[in-house]
């Protein structure tokens, strides 16, 4: 077992408020567990691919506030720390089959989007370094394509609608946005329904249901020497 | 001070620059795959799961016998966190049609397919640990396999699937599989789901490990993110209903011996629920948190192995728990994200696994499981690994080879979430490779199903994770993301048919007592209780790190 505290410096953090002694190197989560912190909200998948961490911080000296992932943001010294694990918003629903994919749809649902200051902070806050102001501007503008790619690798944290002055919640016109595009400007694949037809058609059931009867011996050597494509 | 510009510690530096010398000579050279009878040797000699003293055969209940990690049969011989006398039967809190546990991949699928085989939504009850969406599925990055491309074929999809599992899947799973995969991708794209395409169209399709043809489609290196959040919108445009932060402690049964329903447990009143349903489906996902043979996971916070232990104690049969996956490429450094997941593709798009001497020592797309051994062999058999500050070893993943091989740019647009997690601890893997170890990844066993999802406990369905059989003794990837989706919705249909005859007689908790008998009978005498619901990582077990791995 490997102790990580004999050769790493302890520094002092705030957890809402409460002071505490942890090791220097460790991720805001991991420094919340060392202090005796069991997660029930808070804590997801760990990974940086889920959001359910969302985290508000100051530094020592510094009047910023800034947002992290509390799984991937290492602690510092007179760090002050408070986890928000839900932001308050509702999400629209609709029939995705009913909608077009342009501006009067995002401001149908999203209206609040016409509110946009262009003041960046929805960017500043965000944890993922997406151009959040960008994505808004561009649903704004009914460029569906550009607002689906901007905001892809959001991760749906609320970081940046907990800090936006004109209440927008971006990340529900991220997803309204990209399932659009999808759906409209992409549009299905040829091959996939081509393929999912002859399925259907039963064009594969022979060749399958002779691999399942086939006996171990002859399946292994079938396996062993079979055609592959190489990367 | 060092003339080499790294994000890693100066001791590295001399092997970084023999990775970087080597690199040239090392594009586009072949490096043999093993072959059958090699395979066998290195899985033998190295794989975790021929550890044989880090298993042991279960002592009691229908799969009695069957051999599993200590860490699995530790929960499964254990009390339940629950007496029969602590719950109210009479009280029902929740009167359902279908009680969905569990709302990653596979219970969103099952949930949207049984409200469009009939079920009002509000008769439909999802309970979840955690958030909506908060799974494993959401972490998967590199992709999703489905035999669709013209060269591809559902049979080829076969022979790859039961070759890999070492030939102990269920083959009827398998097709189910193999036929539903383009589907699959054809009702995510009518949700609105955004594959990686191509200029002309086409899917933009790769390589993983023990595929023979380009299969894998992706988002990315969100693909799990992408999938899952679409699901949960839609899920929520339908107006289902969902508990979030409400556990699943035990099922409930009738007097007829079925499942109906189950006691929950709500995370923020700290109070037990009664839940009568007439079908249940059961989709709580892996076991990675349990951290089988002491290994670091790539998996989510709530992956505590839940499902298995309830299933287990109304009766379900389990399969091929005895196997475990773990994947070649969990991060070894830097320290704080050791044991998360570098996705399969960084090796589909060219990545190759390079020892201390910058030397390639195993082909890069082997299955998962010899990938491992390959990688456990050059560390501990060979010394030809990497140590780490913390003193664990690793070996490098050349990803800077990716750029070279795809055009410069191919990391940052398709390696978003790696780049992204990698910068923010300080390293460039366009520039410099990852340093990695396997991690625990996936249950390859579990539950046992048919090809609609049933379980053999009448009322009781299983999707997802949580479930065995269908990748035999090692998964490949993609194959789990498609599983959710193939199975999730196989088993929300199949559920939401049976609702309309079932019958629900008088609720009893009588199989948790019968459990309890077989535990003395056994003469298992323990203070170990489960599900265990939340891992424990409090105080010094944030530090620890225990590889049984010498």
């Amino acid at each position: 077992m490997i102790c990580l505290e004999n050769n790493d410096e302890m520094i002092t953090i705030f957890v809402m408020g409460k002071k505490h002694r942890v090791p220097g190197s460790l991720t805001i989560m991991k420094a919340m567990e060392y202090t005796g912190h069991q997660f029930r909200r808070g804590a997801g998948c760990r990974g940086g691919f889920c959001g359910a961490c969302a985290t508000l911080y100051r530094k020592k000296g510094s009047y910023k506030l800034e947002g992290a992932l509390a799984c991937q943001k290492i602690v510092e010294d007179g760090m002050y720390i408070a986890q928000i694990p839900f932001s308050p918003s509702e999400k629209k629903t609709y029939n995705l089959n009913e909608l077009k994919p342009d501006a009067p749809t995002i401001l149908e649902y999203y209206p609040e989007v016409s509110r946009c200051l262009a003041c960046n902070t929805c960017t500043k806050a965000c944890p993922q370094d997406i151009m959040v102001m960008d994505y808004v501007q561009a649903s704004l503008r009914g460029d569906i394509e550009q607002a689906a790619k901007l905001s892809f690798d959001c991760l749906s944290c609320g970081l940046c609608a907990v800090r936006c002055p004109a209440e927008i919640v971006p990340y529900n016109v991220g997803q309204l946005a990209r399932r659009l595009y999808s759906k409209y400007v992409v549009g299905p694949t040829q091959h996939v329904l081509d393929r999912v037809k002859e399925v259907e058609e039963g064009k594969y059931d022979e060749e399958v249901k002779e691999l399942m009867n086939m006996p171990l011996d002859k399946l292994k050597v079938k396996y062993n020497t079979r055609d592959k494509v190489e990367e | 001070m060092s003339d080499y510009t790294s994000g890693y510690p100066e001791y590295m530096h001399e092997s970084l620059k023999k990775v970087a010398a080597l690199r040239p000579e090392r594009i586009g050279k072949h490096f043999r795959s093993m072959t059958a009878d090699e395979k066998q040797q290195i899985l033998k000699d190295y794989h975790p799961d021929w550890k044989m003293d880090q298993k042991r055969e279960l002592k009691i209940g229908s799969s009695k016998g069957q051999l599993m990690p200590h860490e699995v049969a530790n929960i499964l011989e254990a009390h339940s966190i629950i007496s029969s006398k602590d719950i109210d039967l009479k009280k029902i809190d929740y009167d359902v049609d279908i009680l969905i546990i569990g709302a990653g991949g596979a219970g969103l699928s099952a949930a949207l397919l049984a409200q469009e085989n009939g079920v009002e939504p509000d008769k439909i009850l999802m309970v979840t640990k955690l958030r909506l969406g908060d799974a494993n599925s959401k972490m998967s990055q590199g992709g999703i396999q489905a035999a669709d491309a013209p060269e591809d074929s559902p049979t080829h999809h076969y022979l790859d699937i039961i070759g890999g599992g070492h030939y102990a899947n269920k083959p009827e799973l398998v097709e189910a599989m193999v036929k539903d995969g383009p589907d699959v991708i054809k009702w995510h794209e009518e949700l609105g789901v955004i594959y990686d395409k191509m200029p002309d169209g086409t899917m933009q399709l790769i390589s993983g490990g023990g595929t023979s043809r380009k299969r894998m489609h992706s988002c990315k290196d969100y693909t799990g993110m992408e999938i899952t959040r679409i699901l949960m919108d839609e899920f929520i445009n339908r107006g289902i209903s969902y508990l979030d932060f409400t556990c699943a402690v035990e099922f409930i049964k009738d007097d007829e011996g079925q499942v109906a329903g189950a006691v929950l447990f709500d995370l923020d009143s700290d109070e037990y629920m009664v839940c009568r349903a007439k079908s249940t489906i059961l989709a709580t996902g892996g076991f990675g948190r349990l951290h089988i043979q002491g290994y670091e996971t790539t998996n989510h916070y709530g992956a505590t192995g839940d499902g298995i232990v309830m299933a287990y104690r109304a009766g379900a049969n389990l399969i091929h728990l005895d196997s475990t996956q773990y994947h070649p490429t969990g991060a070894a450094f830097p320290e704080q994200i050791v044991g998360q997941l570098c996705t399969e593709k960084l090796r589909g798009r060219g990545s190759q696994p390079i020892n201390k001497e910058g030397e390639q020592f195993v082909y890069h797309l082997e299955t998962r499981d010899v990938e491992s051994s390959a990688f456990i062999r050059e560390c501990y058999g060979r010394d030809n690994g990497i140590t780490t500050p913390t003193g664990m070893k690793g070996v490098w993943l050349d990803t800077p080879l990716i750029d070279i091989i795809n055009g410069e740019g191919t990391i940052e647009r398709e390696f978003a979430a790696m780049f992204r997690m990698f910068k923010k601890f300080g390293i460039d893997i366009r520039k410099e490779p990852m340093l990695v170890f396997p991690t625990l990844h996936y249950q390859n066993g579990g539950v046992e199903i048919n090809v609609k999802g049933e379980t053999n406990v009448k009322g009781l369905y299983a999707c997802g994770e949580v479930c065995g059989g269908v990748h035999g003794k090692n998964r490949l990837m993609g194959n789990s993301q498609l599983d959710l989706y193939v199975f999730g919705r196989r088993a929300g249909k199949a559920a939401a048919e049976w609702v309309k005859t079932a019958k629900i007689g008088k609720l009893t908790l009588k199989h948790l007592d019968d459990y309890e008998k077989m535990l003395k009978e056994e003469k298992i005498k323990t203070d170990r209780k489960s599900p265990i619901l939340l891992p424990e990582y409090r105080g010094q077990k944030t530090l620890e790190h225990h590889l049984k791995l010498l």
